[in-house]
């Protein structure tokens, strides 16, 4: 319980952190509004066109990739808390395979070129 | 009420040592760039070795004008700083200072390191929508495919130790290396691993792609100033810190050292750490996207999965 209020704590405490410092200082800054200063920086130049534009789909593939290693992390980390206490030859087989089936995908990907930039 | 109360100590603690923290790191940042550069740094503004400089640097930010960029989406540019503040003030918890200290010794402290870290590209991207500005997206979307690539092989890296230490607690893995000698040792491919990968992942020259001033203005916080903009580097300096904390705890033996207190040893480690890393900031130019992306993919990530079944393997045979 003790843990989960700290967490609490300090996720509360990290969000007000900014807002106080940010607040704190309105007692030293003025506020001139201006069209020009308000406007996106684009160079100098007056900005074309909105920027929130559509990307390239590689982005997503990369995102899936990562995925896929993320979630296999997931599984080796509790392998690797208790394999000093694993039947060991069996533990590392079943852990070879696994990770094996996770590099034929990587592979695939790897010729399949999604893993290089556009 | 003695726990809210505990609970509050350590939070202001904690927020107290970052701000000290970056002050002294972006002076510190600042005199080892001119130093590599064969200048001198800051001086004028005075203090022993131009110290002042930070003060009036928050001075500056504290006083200078906030506004929002028009067009931009409200609250995701607002709630941006705060976003990236928040991760980078929870993994103090579970950061391994002294032989009895630690402010909260969570039994997976080395998961919740890294799913709390991996919070910092939500705040990065909410800063590059929101922001309405074409180099703030393409930093977003640069700084989302960087650090995706290179979570993967950072957590990998750290399975290493995890195996011979037995134990997600970072403590735990500290004590495990008083009797065993630093991991650094025999994990070496894995802290090289660590090394590079959490560099990207803080966004660091050679891999500061997301903020490439020469590039793309300013990257994500192009449209950020005065004190929201500050939250931002704050976090980052924040970052530095404990993710070269960590690299200590996991492969420097952490509080572990003769004569003096756990908590010095520490901090002396986890200093040299951040300066190494800035060594390698002033030293090398940045990357390009697409070697940015090759080192991740085809190199540190085979290399970190090669490790851990090497690893396993080394402790079967023992």
């Amino acid at each position: 319980m003790e843990k989960y209020l700290d967490i609490l704590v300090f996720t509360l405490a990290g969000a007000a952190f900014p807002l106080i410092a940010v607040g704190g200082g309105l007692i030293l800054r003025r506020r001139y509004p201006d069209v020009e200063k308000e406007r996106a920086y684009e160079s100098g130049e007056l900005p074309i066109g909105d920027a929130r534009i559509p990307f390239h789909i590689s982005y997503y593939v990369f995102a899936l990739v990562f995925l896929v290693f993320d979630i296999e992390s997931v599984f080796l980390y509790p392998w690797a808390v208790i394999y000093l206490h694993l039947n060991h030859v069996l533990a590392f087989l079943e852990i070879v395979v696994f990770v094996g089936i996770l590099l034929a995908g990587w592979l695939y990907a790897w010729k399949k070129k999604v893993l290089s930039w556009m | 009420m003695n726990i809210l109360l505990a609970a509050a100590l350590k939070v202001v603690g904690v927020l107290v040592f970052v701000m000290a923290n970056a002050f002294m790191l972006i002076w510190l940042e600042r005199k080892v760039s001119g130093y590599i550069q064969r200048r001198y740094g800051p001086l004028r503004v005075g203090g022993p070795a131009g110290i002042y400089q930070s003060a009036a640097d928050i001075l500056k930010l504290l006083a200078k004008e906030d506004f929002m960029p028009g067009g931009a989406d409200r609250w995701l540019w607002l709630l941006a700083p705060v976003v990236s503040m928040v991760p980078a003030v929870l993994v103090y918890l579970v950061l391994p200072i002294g032989r009895t200290f630690t402010l909260q010794d969570l039994g997976v402290g080395l998961v919740f390191f890294s799913s709390v870290t991996s919070f910092t590209l939500l705040a990065i991207f909410m800063a590059g929508w929101g922001s309405n500005n074409k180099y703030s997206l393409l930093g977003a979307m640069r700084a989302g495919a960087q650090l995706f690539s290179y979570e993967v092989p950072l957590i990998l890296s750290t399975i290493g130790v995890v195996l011979i230490a037995g134990s997600l607690r970072l403590q735990t893995i500290v004590a495990a290396q008083t009797q065993h000698g630093w991991f650094f040792f025999e994990q070496i491919v894995g802290f090289i691993v660590f090394f590079i990968a959490s560099i990207a992942e803080l966004n660091r020259t050679p891999f500061d792609l997301a903020e490439g001033e020469s590039e793309i203005i300013a990257g994500y916080h192009t449209e950020y100033s005065g004190m929201r903009w500050a939250m931002f580097m704050l976090a980052e300096y924040s970052n530095l810190f404990t993710s070269s904390a960590l690299g200590v705890a996991l492969f420097f033996g952490g509080w572990h050292g003769p004569w003096l207190p756990g908590w010095v040893w520490f901090l002396l480690k986890t200093y040299i750490v951040v300066f190494v890393g800035m060594w390698i900031r002033w030293t090398l130019p940045r990357i390009r996207i697409d070697q940015l992306l090759d080192l991740g993919w085809k190199f540190l990530l085979p290399v970190s999965v090669a490790n851990i079944l090497g690893t396993a393997l080394v402790l079967m045979v023992r």
